[in-house]
């Protein structure tokens, strides 16, 4: 048996969220998984139906807990002493990602970040992790347990069975915090979520100025999209940090995602390789984007942009 | 305390990037000497705005390897840090993150005084983000990651963290360890005075058994058992029209046949 502390979070609608129902695949996936599902504050109620063993809420943590996860650490912490698990499985959200690393180092326990890839070999966990930028794949077995596991986003599908758990709820304790949010500061967005949009259309230094964003914002329009952008051009300040895609950015899976003016560095693929398509726009051949992507149109984006806009926008009238 | 560590160039291209399946590591390209990993330089700029916003700092970087290129290391001192300690041992280059903490917090103990610890948000080789914060968690100081904006005050730091969208401000008391991301804005290019400067300075060098610990101290908790290159089967088709507008066209056309738009 291997039995999971899952470490759930739930997304900006009250729901469980979908990294952590990619966690509950990819426990699954783990020879007999006894698995429970730990929520740092109440539980949303769609975790009710969980193809899991048992929730866990750890109600009243306070939202001061935010960005720091003091708190959060400290219940984990104690529940992980008590439950003794193999794993502690985290999403490589903000929140796990600090969490995780917390966790293994205040209880010295084995940690592996961002995995795309979980089994049993010989009674031993083994996993895989993207090192480099993405340009090579690391695997590791995880000799003692319990071994802390954050997972990347998108690397399994999302668990659909659903089930009874028990459920179970815990007080917090009091914990000394040094550190406190005082102030939050939402970028202000117009349209779907850069995460949540089925076309992604990203802009990169290959665009030349801040200028040419927003046709790749019509483009989007168009097509109910959201627009994204590689760090060379945030860095640049043609288009907000919010924009970007991959390792040190976000991570999109949409069903198309066009990159104009992107070279296609390991990193930023990070980001967006779970796209069903990848289609690149780009007057470099040789350009390692045309080796991911599944369509390509080799050339400059100033001339193959405006008929491709234009042609879009005919065929949703 | 600014950590930095020496990593291979990540712009070396795909088609150089090459990995010696015998011995699980990373060849380096020819030519292309490794460099400060760029995240740090972000760190080494974070304590800098503070000197410029009139702080009375004193910057020392703290790096553990081994064959460091003095060169690139140096761009730390030329940039304006004022210390470059580094801890230079036969195989540091490839111990794990729960063993690089326990030097760093072993040098940084003996080192004595120190009001920030400020470390890159991850490395570019391993790209695990772990170092800072577990550096942290055994040092028991207060840990904000991802700060993109870094304030004194009287009685601490304020900083801004990046979230997904927008940013937390959060105040802490010093001393705290904090992770430095790119939103900072670019590290300076050392100007000829600095580089000047550097170039006198000499690093302060310790080995293992000059801190008190061995190889023995430092056995990794995960077995690396593969490392390799990835195979991509992705068979691009081009579309290409009469010229390139024509191109645009056909590509839309052959997204709505294959019912991606
Ligand atoms: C630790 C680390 C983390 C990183 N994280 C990220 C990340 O999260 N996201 C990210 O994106 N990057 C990240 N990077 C940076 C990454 O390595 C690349 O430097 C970056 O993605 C390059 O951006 P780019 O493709 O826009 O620019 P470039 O690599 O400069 O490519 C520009 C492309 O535009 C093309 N082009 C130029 N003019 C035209 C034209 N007129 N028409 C059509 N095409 C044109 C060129 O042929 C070229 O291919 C990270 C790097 C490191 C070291």
């Amino acid at each position: 048996m291997t039995s999971i502390l899952l470490i759930g979070e739930s997304d900006e609608h009250g729901e469980v969220s979908q990294s952590t129902l990619q966690a509950v695949a990819a426990a699954k996936s783990l020879s007999e998984p006894n698995i429970t599902v730990t929520f740092s504050g109440d539980a949303p109620a769609s975790a009710s139906s969980l193809s899991v063993d048992s929730i866990v809420s750890i109600s009243a943590v306070s939202n001061s807990d935010d960005g720091i996860y003091e708190q959060s650490t400290a219940e984990i912490a104690s529940l992980v002493t008590s439950n003794n698990p193999d794993v502690v499985l985290l999403s490589k959200s903000d929140f796990g990602s600090l969490v995780g690393a917390r966790l293994a180092f205040r209880s010295d326990l084995s940690f592996a970040a961002d995995c795309t890839e979980l089994s049993n070999e010989n009674g031993a966990l083994v996993v895989t992790r993207p090192v480099y930028g993405g340009s090579a794949l690391a695997e590791f077995i995880v000799a003692s347990t319990p071994a802390v596991v954050t997972l990347r986003a998108g690397a399994y599908e999302p668990s659909t069975e659903t089930g009874s758990p028990a459920i179970e709820s815990i007080e917090p304790q009091s914990i000394e915090q040094f550190a406190y949010v005082t102030d939050t500061v939402a970028e202000t967005r117009d349209g779907v979520r850069l995460e949540d949009a089925g076309v992604v259309v990203s802009g990169g230094r290959g665009l030349g100025g801040p200028e040419p964003f927003s046709v790749l914002k019509d483009l989007a329009n168009a097509l109910d999209g959201a627009v994204g952008a590689s760090r060379a051009a945030c860095d640049a300040g043609w288009i907000d940090h919010s924009h970007q895609v991959g390792l040190t950015g976000k991570s999109v899976s949409p069903d198309v995602y066009i990159a104009v003016g992107i070279s296609g560095a390991s990193q930023h693929m990070a980001g967006c390789s779970s796209s069903r398509a990848i289609v690149a726009i780009n007057k470099d051949a040789d350009s390692n984007i045309f080796k991911e992507a599944r369509f390509g149109v080799v050339g400059d984006w100033e001339k193959v942009l405006p008929s491709f806009l234009a042609s879009v926008r005919e065929l949703k009238a | 305390m600014v950590l930095a560590k020496q990593v291979p160039d990540p712009e070396t291209p795909p088609s150089q990037f090459k990995i010696d399946e015998s011995t699980n590591s990373v060849v380096p390209p020819n030519g292309v000497p490794p460099v400060v990993n760029g995240f740090d330089l972000n760190a080494v700029e974070a304590a800098l705005l503070l000197r410029d916003a009139g702080a009375d700092v004193e910057i020392t970087v703290l790096s553990v390897g081994t064959d460091f290129v003095m060169d690139s290391m140096k761009k730390t001192l030329a940039m304006g840090a004022d210390r470059l300690v580094l801890v230079d041992d036969d195989g540091l280059d490839k111990i794990d993150s729960a063993a690089t903490v326990k030097v760093l917090a072993t040098v940084i103990e003996k080192d004595g005084a120190f009001d920030l610890v400020l470390g890159g948000r991850q490395a570019s080789d391993w790209d695990q983000a772990h170092v800072p914060l577990g550096l942290a968690e055994v040092l028991g100081l207060p840990l904000v990651s991802l700060v993109q904006k870094l304030e004194l005050t009287d009685n601490g730091i304020t900083v801004q963290r990046v979230i997904t969208d927008g940013y937390q401000e959060i105040t802490a008391p010093i001393p705290a360890v904090l992770t430095v991301t790119n939103e900072l804005g670019e590290p300076r290019y050392p100007n000829l005075r600095g580089i000047m400067q550097a170039s006198r300075k000499k690093p302060e060098v310790f080995s293992l058994a000059d801190l008190g610990l061995s190889s023995g101290d430092l056995a990794p908790k995960l077995k690396l058992t593969k490392l390799y290159v990835p195979e991509s089967n992705q068979q691009v088709e081009l579309i290409e029209g009469e010229n390139e507008a024509d191109s645009g066209k056909k590509l839309a056309l052959r997204l709505r046949e294959e019912k991606l738009i």
